[in-house]
């Protein structure tokens, strides 16, 4: 159970897949100047890592050594298909939001490499739980730089004025308080992710590159 | 002059990596030496040129509402969008490993630059993203569509050299130990993006003020590189100086 248990927990800090294996930046940097938007693409992504890793891994015994890379595609761009009607019928505008974002989980290097990685040699429920692990250590980064690109970008979280209304000078605005527009832009998501490396590397030295 | 103002936004405004982010596995973990990231770049650069284009085929008659009227009127009601994830990557797929065995068989020199590189491509996010935007911005011919497919290679080409250029350099700078690699190269990347969004007004200015505005735009971006230029040296000349005492 306590190596079970380890495919979920490291990948969430000291194996994270986006700080340490540096995977799956694509999607994540373009899509999280909202949190929500940052929330649905974790889910998403966590769906799709999930069910993926199971279905490579029951096949992985009858996949052809040789066209391995366009089976998984096959496999990953059907789950994406799936994950992108239920977003246009449940939720349109989100969707229109992160436009080619969710087509792009295709070719999220996260899944990719899961599946080479893990999946390809490892039985279905372990592949599963490392599958959701993954996808939880991305999903925790994409939602830390949402959070922050969100409340100091535009004072808001999933749209809730937190700090007050800017036009009215209530709460933090009344002592002068801006919003910082610059946060919203996209390069400052790289910047956000940079940071957290910075913090997270400090924090335990034995990451350290030399 | 469409053609013009599309490959120029597709190179800077619209740039691959800076605007989009798209690529930027590849874009991190190749950019340790400049002749590597070199080959990289080349190859999609070639890898795009070709499947945007082909994909724009695809979109046009097969995948649009309405594109099967070709084939009878019976046809016309068909939406076949919703496949269009699974036919971009396919098509992506099968034409990287095609050119792969072509290069292979036809140039083995190319084949020794760019073989390793190729595998890697099909699942770049630059690829396929780059058929995606091309749906989604509905570019209307298929010159207009291999301009695309070109001038987002060249942006993301420009992308890896520069950020190569600046890793090789900057081994040589006293970076704080916990940023060092990935953590600086992100910083690094977030900075010339910002750099990169002034080219943002670049081709508002109307059709006659367009041309000139170019050119000063890539004045200043060779201004930009000499002072960066300058910069590393005086680093290393001071590095040099430390060692010496």
């Amino acid at each position: 159970m306590g190596k079970d248990s380890r495919l979920i927990l490291d990948p969430l800090a000291d194996n994270n897949p986006i700080t340490i294996q540096v995977l799956g930046i694509c999607s994540a940097l373009a899509i999280t100047a909202e949190l929500e938007a940052s929330i649905v693409m974790s889910i998403s992504v966590l769906f799709v890592l999930g069910i993926g890793n199971v279905v490579i891994s029951l096949m992985r015994n009858i996949i052809p050594s040789k066209i391995r890379i366009i089976v998984q595609l096959i496999v990953v761009a059907t789950l994406v298909i799936i994950v992108d009607l239920v977003l246009k019928a449940y939720a349109y505008e989100l969707s229109k939001t992160l436009s080619v974002f969710v087509g792009l989980i295709i070719t999220n290097c996260i899944i990719m490499g899961r599946f080479e990685a893990f999946a390809l040699a490892n039985s279905p429920y372990r592949s599963f739980l490392d599958g959701i692990g993954n996808a939880l250590g991305y999903g925790v980064i994409l939602i830390i730089v949402g959070f922050f690109r969100e409340l100091l970008g535009s004072g808001t979280l999933l749209g809730f004025p937190v700090l007050g209304d800017p036009i009215e000078k209530t709460g933090l605005y009344a002592f002068g308080y801006e919003n910082n527009g610059f946060m919203l832009l996209s390069p400052m998501a790289l910047i956000v992710v940079g940071i957290i490396i910075w913090i997270q590397r400090n924090r335990n030295k034995a990451l350290i590159e030399d | 002059m469409e053609h013009l103002e599309l490959f120029f936004k597709s190179i800077f405004i619209d740039n691959m990596v800076f605007a989009t982010f798209l690529g930027m596995c590849s874009y991190l973990a190749v950019s340790k030496k400049v002749s590597t990231a070199v080959g990289l770049g080349a190859a999609v650069i070639f890898v795009l040129a070709i499947t945007v284009p082909l994909n724009w085929l695809l979109d046009q008659y097969i995948l649009q509402p309405g594109a099967l009227s070709w084939l009878g009127d019976e046809y016309a009601a068909y939406d076949l969008s919703f496949l269009s994830f699974i036919m971009f990557i396919a098509t992506i797929a099968t034409m990287v490993q095609l050119v792969e065995i072509i290069v292979e068989k036809f140039s083995p020199s190319l084949y020794n630059s760019l073989g390793i590189f190729l595998p890697l491509i099909a699942v770049n996010c630059a690829i396929l993203g780059g058929s995606l935007f091309m749906q989604s911005r509905e570019i209307e011919t298929l010159a207009l569509a291999l301009n695309y497919g070109v001038g987002s290679g060249i942006g993301w080409f420009l992308a890896i050299l520069a950020i190569a250029a600046i890793r090789e350099k900057i081994r040589y700078s006293n970076v704080p130990p916990a940023l060092r690699g990935l953590g600086i190269t992100f910083i690094i990347t977030g900075l010339m993006a910002i750099g990169f969004m002034s080219f943002g007004g670049m081709l508002t200015g109307g059709e006659e003020e367009a041309k000139p505005e170019v050119k000063t735009a890539v004045i200043e971006v060779k201004k930009e590189d000499v002072k960066k230029e300058k910069a590393t040296l005086k680093a290393d000349l001071e590095i040099a100086e430390n060692i010496n005492k």
